[in-house]
């Protein structure tokens, strides 16, 4: 124990630099996810047929395949078709793009359970399809949606992990470099399966006071214990 | 006689409207014509197609054939704006349908900056007339979840009238309400078609209809069967289907009406 303890103290600083750029990872590719698969779901949800199309297509392909498959094709695969991209900008962009494709799920079922009544009751009063999208719709399904989505940060910041086998220098790269060092897998990859877990309970900690800040007065009840 | 030729301008006119489902008519070749200041009252059992013809007035549903115009603007027309016409009718649904992350007085007011492009400033002054013409001043910063549901409803139909729409339509504005709650939500309606509202109501209410009501037309299997004056139709139905139904229906309804 001792040992591990003293393990921990020498590589704490590498391993913050990495938890760094695991939250980075983490935060861009969220970003990325969230407004490619807003735009998913909108586009399944609303769009003409060949949108609705693209979109299903989209979803199902990067769902359907190893996000380990998708980050190798940009970073070793666009590079034959002339497009050679960065590890960091590669790494960013699996994650947003795969990301998207469960995000773009999660949107769609709080947009649909708000129902096409909220449209129809927009309608009424004369607002556009778009307005009444972009006024009432969005505003009752994006806090509808954060406690199913809540997985969705989580489970990114974990999935990150992946971006180590293109030698991006994250938690994970912090980790096998520590253990080549100290000839101590079973201790470094469980000092840093302890860093992963403080971040999750950080975030997990964020993601609550986010749904708890956004409640719609008069609808407390859901999350008050009967 | 030059009077009653001014009050009778027609507001809302519908020529032979049909509407099908699949193979079905939901209702056929309606004809039906509401004059400025008027209340008609429509009424007739569950699935007559009488919620529909509302929404095909209010161009949420496509009609098959047939015609409808609002003052001198054929809205069936091809190229017609619907959201421009959708301004000018007020509807207020059964379940309400409020915006429920907005405020009373949000609800109110989004139409009015959304649609209208009001200054805020202006819109919350006019929001809260109209709340206040409903009686729910002091209810401007509830949300939904924190109102019952006739105030919930009355907002509903504070929402409508900021618009100041040509007329207001009516889709069972007090089914979804608990007996103590409706009688708020008629009082209203009332007051409104006092002041000179037009308004096209559909609704079980009989003794709302019986004391509001201009015309009452009875609709049932898609079609007009009989309409006319609340005495005509109470005292002198001429077809029989009216009498079974309004006897029925006052059965049901009667004792509550008694109550009050």
């Amino acid at each position: 124990m001792a040992d591990w303890l003293q393990l921990f103290q020498r590589y704490l600083p590498d391993f913050i630099k990495g938890a760094a750029v695991t939250i980075e990872l983490t935060v861009v590719g969220l970003a990325i996810g969230f407004a490619i698969g807003l735009l998913l779901a909108l586009a399944r949800l609303y769009g003409p047929l060949w949108l609705k199309t693209l979109a299903i297509g989209y979803i199902e392909l990067f769902r359907g395949t190893p996000l380990l498959v998708q980050l190798f094709l940009i970073y070793y695969g666009l590079p034959s078709l002339g497009l050679t991209l960065t590890q960091t900008v590669s790494a960013y962009l699996a994650l947003g793009l795969n990301s998207a494709a469960y995000q773009a799920e999660y949107f769609r079922g709080a947009i649909q359970s708000i129902g096409s009544s909220q449209m129809t009751a927009g309608r009424a009063i004369g607002l556009s399809r778009w307005k009444t999208i972009w006024y009432i719709i969005l505003p009752q399904a994006l806090r509808l949606v954060i406690p199913a989505w809540s997985n969705e940060p989580i489970s990114l910041l974990k999935t990150t992990a992946v971006v180590f086998l293109i030698a991006v220098q994250d938690l994970m790269a912090k980790a096998k470099r520590a253990a080549t060092a100290t000839y101590d897998p079973i201790g470094s990859y469980l000092a840093v399966a302890v860093v992963y877990l403080v971040l999750v309970i950080v975030l997990n900690w964020g993601l609550k006071y986010l749904e708890r800040k956004t409640v719609i007065p008069g609808f407390e009840m859901d999350s008050k214990k009967v | 006689m030059t009077l009653e030729f001014v009050m009778a301008k027609p507001i809302l006119t519908i020529k032979n409207l049909t509407k099908k489902y699949g193979g079905n008519a939901v209702f056929h070749n309606i004809d039906l014509t509401v004059n400025e200041g008027d209340t008609i009252v429509i009424i007739g059992p569950s699935g007559t197609g009488k919620s529909t013809l509302l929404r095909c007035i209010n161009l949420l549903t496509c009609a098959d054939e047939g015609q409808i115009w609002l003052d001198d603007l054929e809205i069936t027309a091809k190229g017609c704006d619907d959201d421009r016409v959708r301004q000018h009718i007020g509807m207020v649904f059964q379940n309400f349908l409020l915006f429920n992350h907005l405020t009373a007085l949000d609800n109110v007011m989004l139409g009015l900056t959304k649609v209208k492009h009001m200054k805020p400033e202006e819109a919350r002054v006019k929001a809260l007339s109209e709340l206040e013409r409903v009686g729910l001043s002091d209810r401007a910063d509830h949300y939904p979840g924190q109102l019952s549901g006739g105030q919930q409803q009355r907002v509903a139909i504070a929402r409508a009238l900021a618009m100041d729409p040509r007329i207001m339509l009516f889709d069972e504005p007090t089914s979804a309400l608990d007996p103590e709650l409706i009688g708020e939500v008629l009082e209203v309606m009332r007051k409104l078609a006092l002041e000179g509202m037009t308004m096209l109501v559909v609704t079980h209410e009989m003794g709302f209809a019986r004391e509001v009501a201009d015309r009452i037309v009875f609709l049932e299997k898609g079609s007009i069967v009989e309409e006319g004056s609340p005495d005509d139709l109470f005292y002198h139905p001429k077809n029989e289907r009216t009498r079974e139904f309004l006897w029925k229906i006052t059965e049901l309804y009667g004792k509550k009406e008694e109550n009050k």
